[in-house]
């Protein structure tokens, strides 16, 4: 029969199922661990394989939050994956651009975003659709900076999602000014890189991060006026 | 200014019950008069407030401290509905007139999604702030008020909507829930006006 | 008989969403589409099956002042192991779930059924309450977000029915749930007194 409601019981069978269950999901714990580090070293490992192509080695490098993994061709610096983030329309917006060595986009992959559906969640494929002036790949930051049409740019807004947009190319410009303020220790560490113009190389990813780093500053000036 | 745009944020563009979905149960139970409305919003405010504070602070010194994140939801719904229960006693004892108002409200706020919904997003860090500010304790509290808030407004819009139904001439099938979503429909499309304000 | 008269009732006669009008906010926050309505309405099968089994063998050794906390504890703990789960072999749909995964600890449909169901009758009968509850669920999260994803973008379960251009994007977005699920239960209760 029932038990009954004194305060010995209460307390001793309260306290007996919450032991079980702790010690249930303790276990469970111990065995999906390790599968849920996988999926996502396995997630950003694809994305990472698919905006920067082949490579051998990886390097992985921390620059003002924004992390950097450098890829290399038999000890030849061939491009870069960064991972960068800024603050969308429902929240973190966050990509990961690969750059050639000359910084070129290759491609990006979109890793976490909460924008409205079917506008904003659009970003996903947008800027790398061949139509009107949408697509990024082949552009590079550093010549002109990205941005939307209403902004001055050249690149098309996703439709009715100017923010989320304007999001998604900061994190470009993001990606870009840590990338080309990596590239200058990579011109150090790996001197077969920009070999003859390293000096105008560094000059230029020196003005190009501080125009990208003003950019940002407005950027989100624009965000908040908006 | 900054909090203020997480205020701004919280309780326009991205309401916890218009936009967020959560704390649909009081929202569609407890609108059908404006006074019980803003009785359900203060209460609502009160624990979610409290409930924030303490479980950030369990968050961090326990279960982060100790590694054992996994626990997080088995030990806030506890902690809340312990709470709740503590916040009725005490209301009880200290302040007799606030239990008046507050009271039948309080057993209702354990299983109203929006507290446990914000505690997990402040203690996880992962609610929108405006840029430049970072997720902490105090921005984590000033975000719980304003999502308070926002539930409190747009329970108390919709009970005043509802009220005005009572004299309209609806037909048979839709009387009732189906008229009352509609309605919350139309609110919370007039709120998507706000969406890129903040 | 009996057997089958549980599980028809949970789909039928005594529908979460449709009937009861239980676990509006998983129902609404969810349904942006037809795979991920139907994602959650698994998932909160999954606890409720569990739950509902778990609470039925342990009703005789809970005291009764303390019994809606000890449910709480046992649902919690199944949310919990669904959380861990999905994190590990499904990642993508436990992101796009977020937090109502979490959240279905204070669905009142899992609480409801724990109370009015499982602390009455014996394991197997409440196994299958959870079965048909969860399915009927998953039926009604299926069909509203295969509605709200067609008329928003003219897709069901990404199938193109018509071109995306003819879609009222509305519906995907938070005014078209409320609407929808209106619209929706305003024809459920036509039909069942017809």
């Amino acid at each position: 029969m029932k038990l009954e409601s004194n305060f010995k019981n209460m307390v001793l069978v309260l306290t007996i199922i919450s032991l079980i269950a702790a010690g249930v999901l303790g276990s469970v714990y111990q065995v999906t661990e390790e599968p849920i580090a996988k999926a996502k070293a396995e997630k950003q490992q694809n994305a990472i394989k698919q905006v920067l192509g082949n490579f051998d080695r990886l390097e992985e490098e921390v620059l003002e939050g924004i992390t950097l993994y450098k890829g290399y061709v038999a000890d030849e610096f061939v491009g870069a994956a960064v991972e960068a983030s800024e603050n969308g329309f429902g929240g973190e917006v966050k990509i990961m651009v690969g750059f050639d060595k000359e910084g070129n986009i290759l491609d990006y992959a979109v890793l976490q975003q909460a924008e409205t559906p079917g506008l904003g969640t659009k970003m996903v494929d947008w800027f790398k659709t061949d139509k009107g002036n949408q697509n990024i790949k082949g552009k590079n930051p550093g010549e002109k900076q990205l941005s939307v049409s209403k902004d001055g740019g050249d690149i098309d807004a996703i439709t009715a999602a100017t923010i989320s947009s304007r999001a998604f190319l900061g994190a470009v410009n993001k990606a870009y000014a840590a990338f080309s303020g990596g590239d200058v220790n990579a011109v150090s560490g790996a001197p077969n890189v920009h070999h003859q113009s390293a000096e105008s190389a560094s000059c230029d990813s020196l003005q190009s991060t501080v125009a990208d780093s003003l950019s940002v500053i407005t950027d989100s000036i624009n965000v908040i006026n908006d | 200014m900054a909090y203020l745009l997480i205020l701004v944020g919280a309780v326009l563009v991205n309401n916890i019950v218009l936009s967020q979905f959560l704390g649909i149960c009081p929202f569609l139970g407890v609108s059908k008069k404006v006074d019980t409305a803003l009785g359900m919003g203060a209460a609502v405010t009160f624990v979610l407030t409290l409930a924030t504070i303490i479980t950030y602070l369990l968050q961090k010194y326990v279960l982060e401290a100790f590694g054992i994140v996994y626990l997080q939801t088995l030990l806030f719904i506890l902690v809340i509905a312990a709470l709740v229960q503590l916040v009725e006693i005490i209301l009880k004892k200290v302040s007799p007139a606030l239990y008046q108002a507050l009271g039948v409200f309080l057993p209702l706020i354990t299983t109203n999604c929006c507290i446990l919904g914000v505690a997990i997003l402040v203690a996880n860090g992962t609610y929108k702030l405006p840029a430049g500010l970072e997720a902490n304790l105090l921005t984590g509290v000033v975000f719980a008020i304003a999502t308070a808030i926002g539930f409190a407004l747009a329970l108390v819009l919709f009970a005043g909507m509802r009220e005005q139904l009572r004299y309209a001439n609806i037909p048979k099938g839709m009387e009732g829930t189906p008229i009352a979503l509609l309605t919350a429909g139309l609110l919370a499309m007039a709120f998507m006006g706000f969406s890129g304000v903040v | 008989m009996k057997s089958l008269n549980v599980i028809i009732n949970g789909l039928v006669k005594e529908n979460p969403t449709f009937v009861l009008l239980l676990g509006m906010c998983p129902t609404l926050g969810t349904t942006s589409s037809a795979i991920n309505g139907m994602s959650m309405g698994l998932a909160t099968t999954f606890v409720l099956i569990c739950s509902n089994v778990v609470i039925s063998l342990i009703k005789n050794l809970v005291p009764d002042k303390v019994r809606i906390p000890c449910y709480v504890v046992v649902i919690a703990a199944f949310v919990s192991v669904l959380q861990m789960c999905m994190e590990a072999y499904v990642p993508a749909i436990y992101e796009t779930l977020g937090l109502f995964i979490p959240l279905i600890v204070v669905n009142c449909i899992v609480l409801g059924r724990a109370e009015a169901f499982a602390a009455k009758n014996n394991a197997w009968y409440s196994a299958l309450d959870g079965v048909g509850i969860g399915l009927g669920f998953t039926f009604a999260l299926t069909l509203l977000g295969a509605i709200r994803e067609l008329l928003g973008t003219g897709k069901v379960f990404s199938m193109t029915i018509f071109a995306e251009s003819y879609g009222a994007l509305i519906f995907v977005l938070a005014p078209g749930a409320f609407i929808a699920l209106g619209y929706l239960i305003a024809i459920v209760n036509r039909l069942r007194k017809a």
